[in-house]
């Protein structure tokens, strides 16, 4: 393994983060106080509780999870994409590092940038709302679960894009609906119940659930499924990276 | 010198049908530099690039140091450095991180005094704490330079490393490389410059359309150049060169008004004087006279005319 390579592109990836401390990091808490200030406090005011939990509170995992999400993809996706829009993935490609290294690089800094996010969200949904967490390993396995699995679809999505249109097509077409319509601002029992039907074949749902659970024991679906969900999608990402690099595909000519 | 790396009937078509390599084959010798000549999309990039592992061959073999780049690619990639064609840098990173993270790309230990050591020797090292995007484009052609030798490779494969460069930075470029291989690095360098490939090269490579044409000693190829021909101008034409004259292996041109003499600078006699009296022996005047030396660019130009 070579420890170096992994290493290098970690800390090249982290100093981007902060180089861009404002987009990285002020811009997703920024959102989410505004968030707070509309669904929390504006909309809260009218929704007493949700399955006993003060609204503010409840919407709390749901917000993390958005900005988990959100950050995981578009760092992971930017970080592969930028160098090979300004050609400097010549050396990745030269260089004696496995594809293996290039993603534990590249996807462990997307996911440290985005669990690090995650907490300052956290953190600062303290100064807005009593918090508290039930199950606080579990809590972490889902942020990790979750920032990896989401990171390393990222990064397909970094290969796959052909420009900087498709690299936010997906966030932006496709993770925030479904963060939105996954039960991240309401309980799934809210809904009429052929939404909730429909609502069960949306994968974000299982990721809110759980990661509300870890906070207030509380779920739309049980929390197995939960965990089998994020892991069968962690493996699927896996797969679909394998054969990426089998393949070099979009990589090497 | 033994072959540090061994290049055995590559071959590469691009998607499209576009033949870029055909059956190259090809030894580089440790610690020489390898000059590759050939016009735009001859394949010398593919060539490259195939070695480097960029760009995966249909065919064919390469070992670097013994190591296969396919099966034993890590030895392999580890041994190499690559100066791209294209001027492709981090715009926002700091020169000296830039240069680090390349080292550490390579499997090495951070080492600042060898990050030092290679800014310092291509001048970049009072820049070092500078944005890529704030150089010169010539700064930055020494970055990537400063990339490539930041794990300490035994080869350095340079494309194009003075395309768009002043004179000044391609001389002090030249001297960079020569001071590499006394260093025992073998260099292989791209260029479009014949005057770059005859100032630096042990031996030169002539490619085009994917095939490699020659590869040769640059003394023996200087001995070609060594060849000029004179060019004697007729007062009268003549049909037929004289029977006479026959051992002088004159060509007739230009509807028999010019006879073309071809010979070696370095001999003792070129024999010109000689040629004269004879001409005028056998009634022949001459109008005028002209010589031309036949140079590395009209080798390689014939070469790549003879290939089309």
């Amino acid at each position: 393994m070579n420890w170096h390579a992994i290493r290098a592109i970690y800390a090249f990836e982290m100093a981007r983060t902060f180089r861009t401390l404002a987009q990285s990091v002020v811009s997703p808490v920024l959102s989410t106080v505004l968030y707070f200030v509309v669904f929390g406090a504006a909309i809260g005011g009218r929704i007493q509780s949700v399955e006993g939990i003060g609204y503010g509170a409840f919407i709390v995992p749901g917000l993390i999870m958005l900005t988990l999400l959100q950050q995981s993809v578009t760092n992971a996706s930017f970080g592969i994409y930028f160098p090979k829009f300004i050609g400097t993935i010549y050396e990745l490609l030269s260089a004696p590092v496995s594809f293996v290294e290039i993603v534990i690089g590249y996807v462990g800094a997307a996911a440290t940038k985005a669990i690090a996010v995650a907490l300052i969200i956290l953190a600062t949904a303290t100064f807005f709302v009593d918090l508290q967490i039930d199950h606080p390993v579990w809590m972490v396995a889902f942020l990790l679960l979750t920032a990896v699995s989401f990171s390393l679809l990222g990064f397909i999505i970094g290969i796959w894009a052909g420009n900087f249109e498709q690299l936010q097509l997906i966030p932006l077409l496709v993770i925030t609906p479904l963060v939105f319509l996954g039960g991240a601002f309401y309980s799934v029992s809210m809904l009429p119940e052929t939404w909730q039907t429909v609502t069960r074949f949306n994968p974000v749902l299982y990721l809110v659930s759980g990661f509300r659970w870890s906070f207030f024991g509380v779920a739309d679906v049980p929390v197995g499924t939960s965990i089998a969900a994020v892991s069968l999608f962690l493996a699927l990402c896996l797969g679909l990276i394998g054969v990426i690099f089998r393949t070099g595909w979009r990589i090497r000519q | 010198m033994p072959a540090i790396i061994s290049v055995r009937s590559l071959g590469k078509t691009y998607a499209g049908g576009v033949i870029a390599l055909s059956d190259v084959s090809l030894n580089i010798e440790q610690g020489e530099i390898l000059a590759l000549l050939g016009p735009n999309g001859a394949g010398k990039t593919t060539l490259i690039s195939a070695i480097c592992g960029l760009v995966v061959p249909d065919c064919g073999q390469v070992t670097v140091a013994g190591h296969d780049i396919a099966r034993d690619w890590r030895a392999a990639r580890a041994m190499i450095g690559l100066v791209p064609q294209e001027i492709t840098i981090e715009p926002f990173e700091r020169v000296i991180n830039t240069v680090r993270f390349s080292r550490g790309l390579f499997g090495k230990p951070p080492d600042e005094a060898h990050i030092e050591k290679v800014l310092r020797a291509l001048s970049l090292w009072d820049k070092r704490k500078a944005r890529n995007m704030e150089l010169s484009g010539g700064m930055k052609r020494r970055v990537l330079i400063a990339k490539a030798l930041s794990h300490e490779p035994r080869i350095l494969f340079l494309d194009e490393p003075t395309a768009g460069v002043d004179v000044t930075l391609r001389r002090d470029m030249w001297a960079l490389v020569r001071r590499l291989r006394d260093d025992g690095v073998t260099i292989i360098l791209t260029t479009h410059y014949i005057e770059e490939a005859e100032e630096m090269a042990d031996r030169i490579g002539v490619i085009n359309h994917g095939r490699l044409l020659l590869v040769e000693d640059k003394t023996k190829l200087m001995k070609h150049m060594g060849r000029k021909t004179l060019r004697l101008e007729l007062q009268e034409p003549v049909e037929q060169v004289p029977q006479a004259l026959a051992p002088y292996g004159l060509r007739i041109e230009e509807d028999g008004r010019v006879l073309v003499f071809g010979y070696d600078t370095r001999a003792g006699r070129t024999g010109i004087t000689r040629l004269l009296a004879d001409l005028a022996a056998a009634g022949i005047s001459v109008r005028d006279l002209d010589t031309e030396q036949s140079s590395l660019e009209q080798i390689f130009l014939t070469l790549v005319e003879e290939s089309a």
